[in-house]
């Protein structure tokens, strides 16, 4: 295995990477690019963390203490935009960089130049995005979902918002079709599209949502521009438009969006699970097929965000019926995580251990999900704190739990060292414990009637508030957690080539470090997967 | 989800409320059994995997000399457990479907009533009875709201969830609520009417509550529209018909004291 592989590195240190800032600026290598979007993601999500902070400061206690309405309103907007295109796809997008060129065998992505692209229109977009605030009439303030006509409300930030959003979809644009182009193209001849791992497998369908709904986003915030400055009147019914119809169209963008966000979690967790389970993932196939129904029926479940909008009921009984159904193929990816645990020899690293987190916690997530669905609840759920407390179960320990998790899963393999394990081991025990105590509490507010998006509250609210709080100011320090183990990455012992007992796949045949160039000549995939077998 | 289930079965004080109230309608009984029903079919089914996975967690570790085994598929596992989900959704979206029809039907109403969302305060009218108010947040929240205000919001009874004109209504009569906006998206919602809709400029939407008991409701708009949004509450007020009756020719004689001179 380890011949194979230094045969194919002999002559790559004769284009190693360019000095200086030159070799970030004009980079073409998936590897620095990976990097980029990693360091990137968790700039904006500490950022976007510090907006969570101020919110969760004015929650603490009832009454105003801190912050204007109109400044809180910014934040919760602002935190979410910069959270889901900011911290959460970029993530995933630097994991795609990293990762999926060394497990199909590509020596990098098929379009490194777009790639470069992809990425640096990112720091220009938040930069465009996060100067808002400094705007007169302050920043966006409408929350993320940009609803009009509120969103027409906002001051001199709107045209800023709705380039950095064009911006921002550009670049996932861009990243999708490199994705797609890499994975359909560039794979180890052997590797047939059934034999994928499923990070790579879950990524070529998120790739795709990506295509299809990103231009729809930007299609209906052109059209807010063009209601704001150019006299149309799509949403406004005073010219005989529809706000609604906004909400119809963004929404279609935003259920897969979701799905954007939880599929290369999901692809993460299936292949750390088998590795410290020492044991095959239970079901592939299955898996895959399971993926591409959620992403199907991602298309056709939108108006679940609008069961109080007034639709008529045979609408409103499609929505309920298909988003019930996206239960089934989310239940057989956890129960076949589960089989795959079964019976094997499991230990518990820090990647491990944040994988099991993400199952437990991702499934609380979609029995809340599963709640909402039935549209009577819905009615009662909408807009209130047990919808903030859903999504946040989805997010933060499902999506975030999965980054933090292949973070530590690959780490070895980018540094060439072993991580601390107690601490990463300190990290995710706070993390837990944190982020429950936050998001757990706001399922009782929601249900006692708390609405989302309010700077203030009435005192039957405050306990819980408090407590969710204090939760969310120590989740927000046991990140500090994660940056020392990052900044101390590279003081552990050397990592081997294979760094976990059970580890199987394409990326662990090469060196750790892995070498600034890979594969260039293509491997067997067979002989990858041979550790299970 | 234990810790949530033992919640809400010792639950007192109203401060620690961690549930959905029944509320004081058909619709809001029902629409609470929909969510208890739901609540424990997940309660069930996490206890199930939770049970298996944590099981497999202590069993199956290298630690205690487990050895991996080599299963890596089964199709009558994936057939069993994509059927039995189905089945069990299948049980929820009949009642789920049946209140919903139900929700939808507002035909033959007693009392109608048209309600305007306006940045930041509601505006009701009567349509037979030819009253019409505005209905802002109270006094006493308004001056304890400031940041500066100096007052401790805890001394303030029903903190932003008190209006100066509150909506009257009939015990036991079918009440029909017309909704729309006149700027911005506003969400009329009462949690104990199980009412929750859309007040859309341009746009009349329906919905309708039968309030079975006498009482004060409170609700809040649910849906975000602008920096007040946090303070334009919602007081219903379900009276008996007499009582009803009485208020409808106050109010009727404060906007036309012609009429009844006449």
């Amino acid at each position: 295995m380890t011949t194979a592989v230094a045969d194919t590195h002999e002559h790559h240190d004769d284009h190693g990477p360019a000095k200086g800032i030159g070799r970030w600026l004009f980079s073409t290598n998936h590897k620095d690019i990976g990097t980029m979007y990693l360091i990137f993601s968790l700039t904006m999500f500490f950022i976007g963390g510090a907006m969570a902070m101020v919110i969760r400061s004015e929650l603490a206690v009832p009454g105003l203490q801190f912050v204007h309405p109109e400044f809180f309103n910014s934040m919760t907007t602002m935190h979410a935009l910069i959270m889901v295109f900011g911290a959460v796809m970029p993530a995933f997008v630097g994991l795609a960089n990293w990762m999926i060129p060394l497990m199909i065998g590509a020596p990098d992505m098929a379009l490194p130049r777009m790639n470069n692209w992809s990425f640096w229109i990112l720091p220009v977009a938040f930069g465009i995005l996060l100067s808002t605030l400094f705007m007169p009439g302050g920043g966006p303030a409408s929350g993320w979902t940009m609803y009009p006509p509120l969103v027409l409300q906002t001051g001199d930030a709107f045209p800023f918002l709705i380039f950095s959003v064009h911006l921002m979809g550009l670049s996932s644009i861009m990243g999708a079709i490199n994705v797609i182009v890499t994975i359909i193209n560039m794979r180890a001849p052997d590797m047939t599209l059934l034999k994928m791992p499923m990070f790579v497998w879950t990524w070529l369908i998120t790739a795709y949502l990506l295509i299809a709904v990103m231009p729809v986003l930007a299609g209906a915030v052109t059209m807010l521009l063009t209601d704001q400055f150019f006299g149309t009147s799509f949403f406004l019914a005073a010219g005989g438009g529809d706000p609604v119809m906004f909400q119809h169209i963004f929404w279609f963008f935003g259920h897969p969006e979701v799905y954007i966000m939880i599929l290369p979690a999901f692809g993460v967790v299936s292949e750390i699970i088998p590795t410290f389970a020492r044991k095959k993932l239970f079901g592939h196939d299955s898996m895959v097929y399971a993926a591409s129904c959620i992403a199907f029926l991602s298309f056709i479940v939108w108006a679940h965000h609008m069961f109080t909008v007034g639709m008529p009921l045979t609408g409103q009984l499609f929505f309920m019926f298909a988003t019930m159904l996206i239960a089934v193929p989310t239940g057989v990816k956890i129960f076949n995580w589960v089989a795959t645990m079964w019976r094997g020899a499991m230990t518990f690293e820090t990647p491990m251990l944040f994988s099991l987190a993400f199952v437990f916690l991702f499934t609380i997530g979609g029995f809340s999900g599963l709640m909402l669905a039935i549209a009577p609840a819905d009615i009662q759920y909408h807009d209130t704190y047990f919808v903030v407390a859903h999504f946040h179960y989805v997010l933060v320990p499902g999506s975030v739990f999965a980054i933090m998790a292949g973070a530590y899963y690959w780490l070895p393999k980018w540094t060439g060292h072993m991580y601390n394990e107690t601490l990463g081991k300190v990290h995710f025990w706070a993390s837990t414990i944190f982020v429950n105590l936050t998001f757990f509490p706001m399922h009782f507010l929601g249900l006692a009637g708390m609405p989302r998006r309010i700077p203030d509250y009435s005192t039957q609210f405050a306990d819980f508030n408090t407590m969710a709080s204090i939760g969310a100011f120590g989740f927000g320090l046991s990140q500090l957690i994660f940056v020392w183990v990052l900044v101390t990455a590279r003081k552990g012992e050397k990592a081997t080539d294979r760094v976990w007992e059970g580890s199987h796949g394409l990326e662990w045949t090469v060196p750790s470090p892995a070498p600034y160039h890979t594969f260039d000549t293509p491997p067997k995939a067979r002989i990858a997967n041979e550790s299970f077998e | 989800m234990g810790l949530f289930g033992l919640l809400v079965a010792s639950t007192a004080s109203a401060a620690w409320e961690v549930n959905m109230p029944r509320g004081v309608t058909e619709l809001s009984a029902e629409t609470y059994d929909l969510h208890m029903m739901v609540f424990w079919w997940c309660v069930g089914i996490g206890i199930v995997v939770f049970g298996v996975m944590i099981f497999s967690l202590f069993k199956h570790r290298k630690s205690k000399g487990a050895k991996a085994a080599t299963f890596s598929h089964s199709t009558t596992a994936e057939v069993i457990w994509t059927a039995i989900p189905v089945v069990i959704l299948l049980l929820m979206a009949v009642p789920a479907a049946e209140t919903m029809v139900k929700l939808e039907d507002s035909r033959d109403p007693d009392v109608s009533i048209v309600i305007t969302g306006y940045q930041w305060k509601w505006h009701y009218r009567y349509q037979d009875e030819g009253i019409g108010f505005y209905s802002s947040l109270a006094r006493p929240s308004l001056e304890a709201r400031p940041k500066e205000s100096g007052i401790d919001v805890n001394t303030v009874e029903n903190y932003l969830l008190e209006v100066d004109n509150r909506l009257v209504v009939p015990v036991g009569a079918k009440v029909r609520l017309l909704m729309t906006s006149n700027d911005v998206v506003h969400s009329w919602w009462v949690p104990d009417l199980a009412i929750k809709k859309d007040a859309v400029p341009g746009i009349v939407n329906e919905s309708w509550f039968r309030a079975d008991e006498v009482g004060t409701y409170r609700g809040q708009c649910a849906e975000l529209c602008g920096k007040d949004h946090g303070y334009m509450p919602i007081v219903v007020e379900v009276v008996e018909p007499e009582a009803y009756q009485a208020w409808v020719d106050s109010r009727s004689e404060e906007a036309n004291p012609l009429a009844s001179a006449q």
